[in-house]
């Protein structure tokens, strides 16, 4: 093919490239705006299904915990604490962006300390309960 | 948060959490239970690690973070004595409380990761739920620290109070509030780590002030609040996983400080605003104790009293805890029972230093657990017992409390000792317990003090019972 020839129907198409590409733009912007207040008014909502969901793990918190023997409070103490380490989904979720940063770093440390409770709260409630034996 | 995967596999998390902690319901199911517990935090753990946020080079750092965290948390559990169990619980709650901290900085920094918006602009309900999370986090962490150097004896455990204590942790209470305010309209860093620094100094004086007998509560009260802090972190990020074990937790660490608090009979404000024993309680006892006398005996004699007994019912207390007693007293046991004699134990909800502190100190002893009774289960029997073995505990048998209104511990409920044939002593010196509070059993006819450390004196007890 004769580069000539070419040049033409390339400015073409590159010019027609561009037209597209910018109205693609304007509508990535739109949508990103229709998101942006989709978010924003689904935000409350979102907000009353994550209060719906607390509220009723709390009661599901106060019946169950009611129920567990008064003998094993000490476990119970130690597992909880070791649950409660669930923070640690923020943590990774935070050490997420593969380029260093400040949130990166903190994030890092979250899941040290995280680990640290996950793996002895678990270990040490294993140990505890191993100990709790009927009469032989 | 999205993809269906990602929801359905939290909701089979959220599932085996509640799983673990109903498996606490009895000592059978309980291991079972932790297993639960254990596989929810690794589906949890991996289903985050799938999500899009997570990339090839940030999942080399997790590993060597959770493999640094793991290997001390594993090497800490494994090496700890069960006596130490209290402050290393307090130590793991402090924990949650900093890891709360930082992960609300880290999205307070990086919003954009966690889909709250982006920075200096995060949406205002995602930054009062952050405020909240990183303030109680801040409250745990520091409010840990203390506890357990109370527990470990690093500071007194004796309540350290000034005047102007509690309008000075109110006003600091209201500026928090403020701040908070102002860092939804004003999103700086400043402000933020404002809030951090006050959360820090809270905790320390909201916690300095309570005394080393009201730990149980102090214990259980941190345990709520690291729930609480990791549900307002899983509110910021929108995560029902965190949002379910945070309720969870807290709600139990709430139900265990009621039911410390109503073992005392003292109010959950009265313990919280602190100053309970040490020099300031103890109206009771004190000035008339020169005229009473009380009979001491040896370890010889104890051990003919139980010889003889057909039932015996031990209470023990802290200070089986701080001698270390548990070993021989079951040896005590042991032998006891080769002779014929009944043998319970009996705990108070209060005993020790945290909820359930007995129960596994004599578990660990190897005491069956099916031997170890509740204060209800067994009130009643101790009039139809021969001898009530009390060792390392005070306050918790004290008459007193049904009795003298007048005195501290007026209203809790106590264990009957005094109803028993005879009362048997293991205390260290005749000093008043942690309520500051004579006990008027010392005195009576049916009671033996046997003033020695308690290891020492159930293996003088175990002696004379080999010999006799």
């Amino acid at each position: 093919m004769n580069p000539d020839n070419a040049s033409g129907p390339a400015a073409d198409i590159a010019s027609e490239a561009q037209t597209l590409s910018e109205r693609l733009s304007d509508l990535a912007a739109q949508a990103a705006q229709l998101a942006e207040s989709g978010g924003h008014a689904g935000g409350g909502s979102d907000f009353m299904f994550l209060l719906t969901v607390f509220v009723l793990s709390c009661f599901i918190g106060y019946y169950v915990v009611w129920s567990v023997t008064p003998a094993l409070h000490s476990p119970l103490m130690a597992v909880t604490n070791a649950i409660s380490s669930v923070i640690v989904v923020g943590a990774l979720i935070a050490s997420g962006p593969a380029d260093f940063s400040q949130s990166a770093v903190f994030g890092f440390f979250a899941v040290v300390l995280a680990s640290i409770n996950i793996f002895g709260g678990f270990i040490v409630t294993q140990r505890m309960l191993g100990m709790f034996k009927k009469k032989s | 948060m999205s993809g269906g995967f990602s929801a359905f596999a939290y909701l089979v998390a959220s599932v085996c959490f509640i799983m673990a902690l109903r498996g606490l319901s009895s000592p059978t199911t309980a291991r079972r239970g932790n297993l639960f517990g254990i596989a929810a935090m690794t589906i949890a753990v991996f289903t985050t690690l799938t999500l899009p946020a997570i990339t090839g080079l940030s999942l080399l750092w997790i590993i060597i973070a959770v493999g640094i965290g793991g290997t001390i948390g594993t090497l800490v559990a494994l090496r700890i004595v069960m006596t130490a169990l209290p402050q290393l619980i307090a130590a793991f709650h402090s924990l949650v409380g900093l890891a709360a901290v930082l992960v609300a900085a880290a999205a307070f920094y990086a919003p954009e990761a966690f889909g709250i918006g982006t920075v200096g602009h995060i949406h205002a309900g995602s930054v009062i739920e952050m405020s909240l999370g990183v303030a109680i986090g801040a409250i745990t962490f520091t409010g840990s620290i203390i506890a357990f150097a109370k527990l470990q004896g690093l500071v007194s455990g004796k309540p350290l109070i000034f005047s102007g204590q509690h309008m000075l942790n109110l006003a600091l209470g209201i500026l928090l509030l403020v701040l908070i305010i102002v860092l939804m309209v004003a999103q700086s860093p400043v402000i933020f780590w404002a809030i951090i620094v006050l959360s820090l100094a809270l905790g320390f004086l909201i916690i300095l002030p309570i005394g080393g007998a009201d730990m149980p509560v102090v214990v259980s009260m941190l345990n709520s609040y690291s729930g609480w802090a990791a549900a307002g972190i899983g509110f910021t990020l929108a995560n029902p996983v965190l949002i379910v074990v945070g309720a969870l937790v807290g709600s139990s660490g709430a139900i265990l400080s009621y039911i410390m608090c109503k073992a005392m009979n003292r109010s959950f404000f009265s313990v919280i605003l602190g100053g309970f024993g040490g020099e300031v309680a103890g109206p009771a006892g004190g000035a008339d104790m020169g005229d009473k006398t009380i009979k001491q005996g040896a370890a010889a004699d104890a051990a003919f009293i139980m010889d003889q007994a057909s039932s015996v019912i031990i209470v023990p207390g802290y200070g089986m805890a701080v001698a270390q007693a548990q070993h021989v007293l079951r040896e005590m046991v042991d032998l006891l029972k080769e002779k014929g004699v009944e043998v319970r134990y009996a705990i108070h909800p209060v005993a020790g230093r945290m909820p359930g502190h007995m129960n596994v100190l004599l578990a660990e002893a190897a005491v069956p657990y099916d031997e170890v009774l509740e204060l209800d289960e067994i009130n009643r029997d101790f009039s139809a017992t021969d001898v009530a073995f009390v060792i390392g505990a005070n306050d918790i048998t004290n008459p007193a409390a049904k009795t003298d209104k007048s005195s501290p511990i007026y209203g809790m409920p106590i264990l009957n000792v005094e109803d028993a044939g005879t009362v048997l002593f293991i205390k260290r010196s005749l000093a008043s317990g942690y309520a500051g509070v004579d006990n008027e059993l010392f005195y009576r006819d049916n009671t033996m003090m046997l003033l020695d450390d308690a290891k020492k004196m159930c293996e003088n007890i175990v002696k004379a019972l080999e010999q006799s």
